[in-house]
């Protein structure tokens, strides 16, 4: 039976209203079809390729709809999971889109990077019985697939703008957390300003997530919705420099500002050798190959970067995965990942870790560089490694790695990328009188999202550290409805 | 928002000036600031530019550039009435200034560009200003007559003789802080020359601020490809700098890592060159 026959038999159980919790679990799960990997190493297009009608209902019929849904419980905002998908069994997949979209407004971007293993289909019922997070019904891919079926209907529906309030918002920051705000506040009637650092909007979507885990073009539809709402997008302005906050808001007329500007700064390990020539932190990497498009360099692109035939990269998060992959594409030979703990504790979600293996990315786990290598020219040339083993618990939770004496080891490299988090850009901090920061350099923000300052909020990594852009889309969801009801207040 | 350019002219070979409009960075830019340019949004580099001065009014700054790679190349290329899709700033810390009494600044090459409105600022401040403009020869000095209104004397050398004194800056550099109390120098221009200007207050033990131009994406503090080592930490050039104290930088270091792209931009000045060339025979 082919999976079309498969289908049109459970439908029919289904309707009869006789399809069994039993039966559905005997559905099989359905594998995100996916360029070879062979093939994919030497292109930028995006390596899910989505799931068929067919197999989308196939997965959402494997769905029980259980009565408590804890699968939205695990969503930081909240989508009627369990309603969505029985719209997909229905094949009535405008409804599907229209329920996603009363809690995300990007879900073609949070089907594909959202980390669903640790969220939405970590608690499902699917999971449980077969012991296993990826048996759990593919939320995510049910997400994307809903999306992209709206992302080709013709007409786009623009979400309807209360009338004006004569209000004004500044949104600092063109990402993920950014837009959701624009559109939440700019739906109220209030006027909306995003400013943007970089010559196109988008953050960390355009700059940082390869094209090949999250097509440019979708971020772009996003923007271009924002603007057909009426939304203002000024690039080039980097909030501080510029113009400080205290001068948009007394100079300039705007009567809330929403900070969201990501986490800037990328972290160094503080070891010797650091500064040589193809020492990469991700941010540069990533930004020359995504948002520079460096990979047509020659081609177009003016923007340069290093063509490696060994790659290292340090990390174990997206970010690694992200760089390494990219590494691989730009035609590197070996490309090693560099991790101090065991793959368990990675913090990249699954998929990506399975897609980096299969295109050749070479694991080197519990391993931890020591110092960088250089040639007479000051380029790097390698990566002296000590081995590690994992100790008790530290204060993540997470294994501590402890380095073993003795057991140095040097890979031959000419690229290093440093991959191990991002900290506060301190310019906000440094710019704003007033705004109380925590240690670290970020924001201090209560429930609402609100600063130590009147009028201005801020969420995202700027709050957060460096976490994921559904966490700030989160964020930015409470902060936009914090703003809407602080103006509504307003005269 | 595209930026027109209003004027332009050529001030030595490769070497171009050109009024641009960029009302927003035009208000906020201070002496020792930068902008970065991008000429095209799909496709070009981004290029940092030390703001050489603003007008208010008109909404304009002025850049002053030299053609080393095909970016800055284009960016001669263009014409009055032309555009630049991108100009991001202004950004870095601006210039430290107040009255410290004598303050030798030391230009070489496009160097004087940044160094100009510093000059101008410390003037203002009621400073006395020595200024020591460096060229390889007569025809690549630039600015000289903007800095002799700033100054309260000037003093050229070049590296052939063929105007002024025949010396590098660090031979008059070296006999003003020997003759005179110097209270400080700002050295801009070749990072071989702002090491040497460096090495010789070092033993004068006067004070010395640098202007860094390295290599950079975004400006605001986000790739770290700018990073320097500065007393033995790590500092970003955008955010932290672009001026620092002169005898803390770690220049060697600093040398080697513009050199990362030389042979890729290279490659693509000489394509660009060839491009340039198939245009001009039609």
């Amino acid at each position: 039976m082919n999976d079309q026959q498969l289908l049109d038999e459970l439908l029919k159980k289904h309707k009869a209203g006789i399809l069994k919790p039993a039966d559905r679990y005997n559905i099989p799960s359905q594998a995100m079809p996916q360029q070879d990997g062979v093939a994919r190493r030497s292109n930028v297009d995006e390596v899910a390729i989505g799931y068929t009608e067919t197999q989308a209902r196939l997965e959402a019929l494997r769905c029980l709809g259980c009565k408590n849904a804890p699968c939205m419980e695990g969503c930081p905002v909240k989508i009627k999971i369990k309603d969505f998908i029985a719209q997909i069994v229905e094949g009535d997949f405008q409804k599907a889109l229209d329920i996603i979209r009363e809690n995300s407004l990007l879900p073609a971007v949070c089907g594909r990077v959202c980390p669903q293993e640790v969220q939405c289909q970590l608690p499902c019922t699917v999971g449980k019985k077969f012991k296993d997070v990826e048996k759990s019904v593919s939320i995510g891919r049910l997400e994307r697939f809903v999306a992209d079926w709206g992302r080709k209907q013709k007409e786009k529906s623009v979400p309807p703008v209360a009338p004006s309030t004569g209000k004004k918002v500044a949104i600092l920051g063109a990402g993920p957390g950014g837009i959701v705000v624009a559109t939440d506040v700019r739906r109220a009637g209030h006027e909306v300003t995003v400013f943007e650092a970089f010559h196109k909007p988008g953050g960390v979507m355009v700059y940082g997530i390869p094209e090949f885990r999250l097509p440019k073009a979708i971020v772009q539809e996003e923007i271009e919705g924002l603007k057909k709402m009426g939304v203002e997008i000024i690039c080039n302005f980097v909030a501080g420099r510029t113009k400080t906050i205290k001068d948009l808001m007394e100079k300039d007329g705007f009567d809330a500002v929403y900070i969201g500007v990501g986490a800037g700064l990328p972290m160094f390990m503080n070891i010797e050798g650091e500064h040589l020539v193809g020492v990469y932190s991700a941010n540069e990497y990533l930004t020359r190959a995504n948002l520079m498009r460096a990979y047509d360099f020659g081609k177009g692109a003016d923007t340069p970067i290093a063509m490696s035939k060994r790659v290292a990269v340090v990390g174990g998060g997206n970010v690694a995965m992200d760089s390494a992959r990219t590494a691989v594409r730009l035609g590197a030979e070996h490309v090693y990942l560099i991790y101090r703990r065991s793959e368990k504790e990675m913090p990249a979600r699954v998929e990506e870790v399975h897609h980096a293996k299969e295109e050749g990315v070479e694991f080197h786990l519990l391993r931890n560089p020591k110092r960088l290598l250089g040639n007479a020219d000051g380029v790097v040339c390698g990566i002296e490694c000590l081995k590690y083993e994992l100790g008790e618990p530290d204060a993540s939770g997470r294994r501590r790695p402890v380095p073993i004496e003795g057991s140095e080891f040097t890979i031959d490299v000419d690229t290093v990328v440093v991959a191990i988090g991002n900290g506060a850009n301190p310019l906000i901090g440094q710019t704003t009188q007033g705004l109380t920061l925590n240690k670290w350099g970020n924001i201090v923000v209560d429930e609402k999202c609100k600063t130590s300052l009147d009028g201005v909020y801020a969420g995202g990594d700027i709050v957060l550290g460096a976490a994921t852009v559904i966490l700030a889309m989160g964020q930015g969801r409470t902060a936009a409805a914090a703003i809407n009801e602080y103006l509504a207040g307003k005269k | 928002m595209a930026h027109k350019l209003l004027s332009k002219q050529q001030l030595c070979p490769d070497v171009y000036m050109a009024d641009i409009e960029a009302p927003l960075v035009a208000s906020a830019a201070k002496a020792g600031q930068f902008v970065i340019v991008c000429l095209k949004t799909t496709y070009s580099e981004r290029i940092p530019l030390t703001v050489a001065g603003t007008d208010q009014k008109k909404g304009t700054i002025c850049l002053i550039w030299q053609a080393v790679g095909k970016s800055t190349a284009e960016l001669g290329n263009l014409q009055v009435g032309d555009e630049v899709e991108n100009i991001l700033g202004p950004l870095g810390r601006p210039t430290h200034v107040e009255k410290f009494g004598t303050v030798v600044c030391v230009g070489g090459g496009i160097g004087n560009a940044p160094l100009l409105p510093i000059a101008k600022a410390m003037k203002q401040a009621g400073n006395k200003v020595i200024s020591i403009l460096g060229a390889r020869n007569k025809s690549l000095l630039i600015l000289e007559d903007d800095f002799r209104v700033v100054s309260d004397e000037v003093i050229i050398v070049t590296d052939d003789g063929s105007y002024g004194r025949k010396a590098v800056v660090t031979v008059p550099l070296d006999e003003i802080c020997q003759l005179q109390k110097v209270d400080l120098v700002v050295a801009i221009g070749p990072t071989i020359m702002m090491k040497f200007c460096c090495a010789t207050t070092q033993k004068h033990n006067v004070p010395t601020v640098v202007s860094l131009n390295t290599i950079m994406i975004d400006g605001t503090g986000m790739c770290g490809g700018c990073r320097v080592e500065v007393g033995g930490q790590t500092k970003f050039v955008c955010v932290d700098g672009p001026e620092f104290d002169g005898h803390l930088v770690n220049f060697d270091l600093m040398m080697k890592r513009m050199t990362a792209y030389k042979k890729q931009e290279q490659a693509a000045m000489e394509e660009y060159k060839h491009k340039c060339r198939i245009g001009l025979d039609k």
